[in-house]
């Protein structure tokens, strides 16, 4: 390449650009070894502090003391908590999550049972919110102060209002029981019928989503409001353009930036697992898979699917700052 | 018009999926939770031994009088000195995977219930020494002493035999892949999500198994249960709610099937080990009165719509065993106030009342709190996660524990271990001589009407002492479609696939 030719100069330029950003990943990355290793420290000594012995709800309505006993040796359960973690993190380091005290299936094979699961839903729940909240808050905006503003407003404050857990019930009721269109509940895997499976999981994601489509509603209606006042807005609007133009390719694409951070927040409490949903429809994900294991004591799966989801959410996290910054040129520097 | 478009297609979908869900035929049970693992060694919760009923059969069972009744077995002996048993079993048994059931089959099950790291059967087998073949299809079981309950343990999950390849294969994993005799075998299992089982061609008793698949499905929430069963998504419910009956009643697609629990609902009270050392602990006469204050046809009406039995003893009133000579006492709250004045307490009488969480727990707490009171009693009503209840009542951190137990066939099963001097679950810490002896006793003498002699002492004991103040019994409720025909409810509240048809 010619120095100086275009081409270089162009190259040098993205060189430039990339190298902050590259360091930039390379800082956050490097931070989510010590954040997370804070976090297994927590919750393996939060778990512990819980009142409860693990042996003695294992033993459910036998209590023999030498079975007891011989649960505590085999489990560890009887070593100092320092070198319970120490053994936990060993394992942890070479993939090995432990066993399920109450079920013994390793938690590896759990996580990896639950996690399509509970990111089908999150992932359908997000859709959802998405396809409701956003134009729901366009509309809001665009139509502030009428009929159809109050409108959206009302479905705000009833989407947040409403419990999943209530609305979850409703919605059995309806669908399942009067007009027998969908299963009550339980859970049919994708790659087995997607067509079961998508009519098992809809109400709990339109639930889920329900919620978060106000939240979002509400954003979109702030976001679009200030937008639609700014001077950029008014000269394409003195430039003559359609209504619909100004609206949807001006105001609403940088509305948007703000909305789409708080979706992939959103999407990361999502895949931590929706407990009372989850318990609801009877959907096998990681929310009922962790309550079970709290009220059971069954401390290798709790700790193995908080640890998952703490890494999930800072990664999503980590993955929002990077698409801001794409988004978002003055934030690179 | 667009939104009419719209609309027309969102319910062409919703359609279009409903199409794909409603193909199945076979028998779908919705259980209250998720079960443990599936190992009849390992295995400790009532909810499992729903599902073990579908696969694992045991050398013996129960019928609804609670008569024990042959399954793998076809008979047994008792030597005269009672420390020898001798089981006679079923020839042409195989095991899921084609093993035979045969004598060697059978004494490896046994053994391996006794031997095993981490059983929960040990106990239960605490008194078999050794099990002997004597030929290809009959076991002798040698005791360390007489045992009378034996036969009844060999009913549940200790008479369960296991195909010894694939637990040697398996070893302390067998429960993901359970390999038995009955009449379903394993299919999959996804935790928390369903357990899938298929008809065993090879069953000894084929020609009565006329379902082709069971599916169980843990629902936790009982209205959503109920919701599942009214849409066609459930044949069967266990556990339905008391308040869900009328609903259930009202509808001609549902039937009713219901028992008295093997059971007992009741109140431990801390003697031995309460650190205030308050008055409840310190005497009978406020146990009494507790006693007294309590209305237990009340709670049957208020909590469960009548649909409860009062009772007064570890076994209910319907029971063979039970104790006519003393039967529930009426409500006295004017004796129950004279008690608290002898034994020199001046009312209100606060007392700690743990209760684990839980909706039915907390109702009957509620009232057990207001009657008490009027007879001078201050209960003051802790709830508490189960796990932490179960922790704090080893510790005696209490003074009353409401805690129910889910039973077993032999009397024996429903008070050794909770009334006994030290006995792993004499969370009380009672200690009485005569009702020791008594317990004892009654695992030596197999005769029905010399046991029932011995157990009026223990019931007189417990009656004066008061160390557990016995409440009711629940009736176990389970909803099915009037589809499914030919089933009977047994008091151990499992469910016996043998003989149901489908229409």
């Amino acid at each position: 390449m010619d120095p100086g030719s275009a081409a270089h100069l162009y190259t040098l330029r993205r060189a430039r650009e990339t190298k902050p950003m590259l360091s930039f990943l390379a800082r956050r990355v490097l931070q989510l070894v010590p954040t997370l290793f804070f976090v297994s420290i927590l919750i393996f000594s939060l778990q512990h502090l819980l009142p409860g012995d693990p042996a003695l709800v294992m033993a459910g309505e036998e209590h023999d003391p030498a079975v007891i006993a011989q649960i505590r040796q085999q489990y560890r359960l009887d070593r100092p908590i320092p070198i319970q973690y120490f053994y936990w993190v060993k394992g942890v380091l070479s993939g090995d999550f432990g066993e399920s005290l109450r079920i013994k299936v390793p938690v590896r094979e759990l996580i990896a049972q639950k996690l399509p699961v509970t990111m089908q839903l999150a992932s359908m729940a997000i859709v959802i919110a998405f396809l409701i909240g956003i134009p729901a808050g366009i509309v809001s905006a665009v139509k502030k102060g009428t009929a159809w503003d109050y409108g959206a407003n009302l479905f705000a404050l009833w989407g947040i209002s409403t419990p999943n857990f209530w609305l979850g019930i409703m919605l059995i009721f309806l669908f399942s029981i009067e007009l027998g269109w969908l299963p009550a509940s339980g859970y049919v895997p994708l790659s087995e019928n997607w067509r079961a499976s998508l009519a098992a999981t809809i109400m709990p994601a339109f639930v889920l989503g329900n919620a978060i489509a106000a939240i979002l509603m509400r954003h979109t209606r702030s976001a679009m409001l200030q937008v639609l006042e700014s001077d950029y807005v008014r000269t394409a609007r003195a430039k003559g353009l359609s209504e619909r133009s100004v609206i949807l390719k001006h105001a609403l694409r940088n509305a948007l930036t703000p909305i789409i951070t708080l979706g992939a927040l959103e999407l990361g409490t999502l895949l931590s697992g929706a407990v009372l949903t989850e318990q609801i429809f009877s959907i096998p994900g990681f929310g009922k898979l962790i309550v079970d294991a709290v009220f059971n004591r069954d401390y290798a799966v709790v700790q193995g699917v908080v640890l998952v989801t703490a890494t999930i959410y800072i990664t999503l996290n980590l993955i929002a700052d990077i698409a801001y910054i794409l988004v978002n040129p003055r934030l690179r520097a | 018009m667009k939104i009419l478009r719209l609309t027309m297609i969102a319910a062409a979908l919703l359609l279009s999926l409903a199409t794909g869900v409603q193909a199945q035929t076979t028998l779908r049970i919705g259980l209250a939770e998720d079960p443990d693992i599936l190992d009849p060694t390992l295995a400790r919760t009532y909810v499992g031994r729903i599902v073990f009923a579908a696969f694992c059969d045991k050398l013996f069972d129960i019928d609804e009088k609670l008569n024990i009744v042959p399954q793998l077995a076809l008979s047994h002996e008792t030597s005269a000195d009672g420390k020898e048993v001798t089981i006679k079993l079923r020839p042409g048994v195989k095991f899921q995977d084609g093993e035979p059931l045969d004598a060697e089959a059978a004494k490896f099950s046994l053994d391996r219930h006794v031997t095993m790291p981490g059983s929960f059967r040990k106990p239960e087998l605490a008194a078999l020494d050794h099990v002997d073949v004597v030929d290809p299809l009959t076991i002798k079981l040698v005791l360390k002493a007489p045992y009378s309950p034996l036969i009844a343990q060999l009913t549940d999950r200790a008479g369960m035999m296991v195909s010894p390849k694939a637990a040697k294969a398996e070893g302390d994993k067998f429960g993901l892949h359970p390999v038995c005799a009955g009449p379903y075998k394993f299919v999959e299992r996804v935790q928390q999500d369903r357990m899938v089982f298929e008809k065993f061609a090879d069953h000894w008793n084929k020609d009565n198994i006329h379902i082709d698949r069971v599916v169980f499905l843990p629902i936790v929430d009982a209205t959503v249960r109920l919701a599942n069963l009214k849409s066609g998504g459930l044949d069967l419910i266990e556990r339905l709610l008391a308040t869900d009956i009328k609903d259930v009643k009202a509808d001609a697609r549902l039937k009713l099937s219901t028992a008295i629990e093997l059971g007992y609902q009741g109140l431990t009270l801390n003697i031995g080990n309460d650190k205030a050392k308050g008055p409840l602990s310190q005497s009978a006469k406020v146990r009494q009165a507790l006693d007294l204050s309590i209305d237990r046809e009340a709670i049957n009406q208020v909590v469960f719509n009548g649909e409860s039995k009062p009772g007064n003893q570890w076994i209910s009133p319907d029971h063979p065993y039970y104790q006519k000579a003393f039967p529930v006492r009426p409500r006295d709250v004017a004796k129950a106030r004279a008690l608290l004045k002898e034994a020199g307490v001046t009312p209100p009488l606060s007392v700690d009342f743990m209760v684990p969480k839980g909706a039915e727990n907390e109702a009957v707490a509620q009232v057990v709190q207001s009657m008490a009171a009027e007879a001078g009693f201050d209960m003051k009503i802790r709830v508490t996660e189960f796990a932490t209840s179960l922790k704090q009542a080893e510790a005696g951190e209490y003074q009353v524990y409401f805690l129910n137990w889910s039973g077993r066939i032999d009397p024996d099963g429903n008070s050794f271990i909770f009334l006994k001097t030290a006995a792993p679950q004499n969370y009380s810490a009672w200690s009485n001589a005569e009702a020791d002896k008594a317990l004892d006793d009654g695992r030596l003498i197999a005769d029905q009407g010399q046991r029932k002699a011995i157990y009026e002492k223990l019931a007189k004991a417990v009656l004066d002492e008061e160390p557990i103040l016995y409440l009711y019994h629940r009736r176990l409720l389970i909803a099915h479609t009037t589809k499914l025909e030919g089933y009977k409810q047994m008091p151990d509240g499992l469910v016996r696939v043998t003989g149901l048809t489908l229409k």
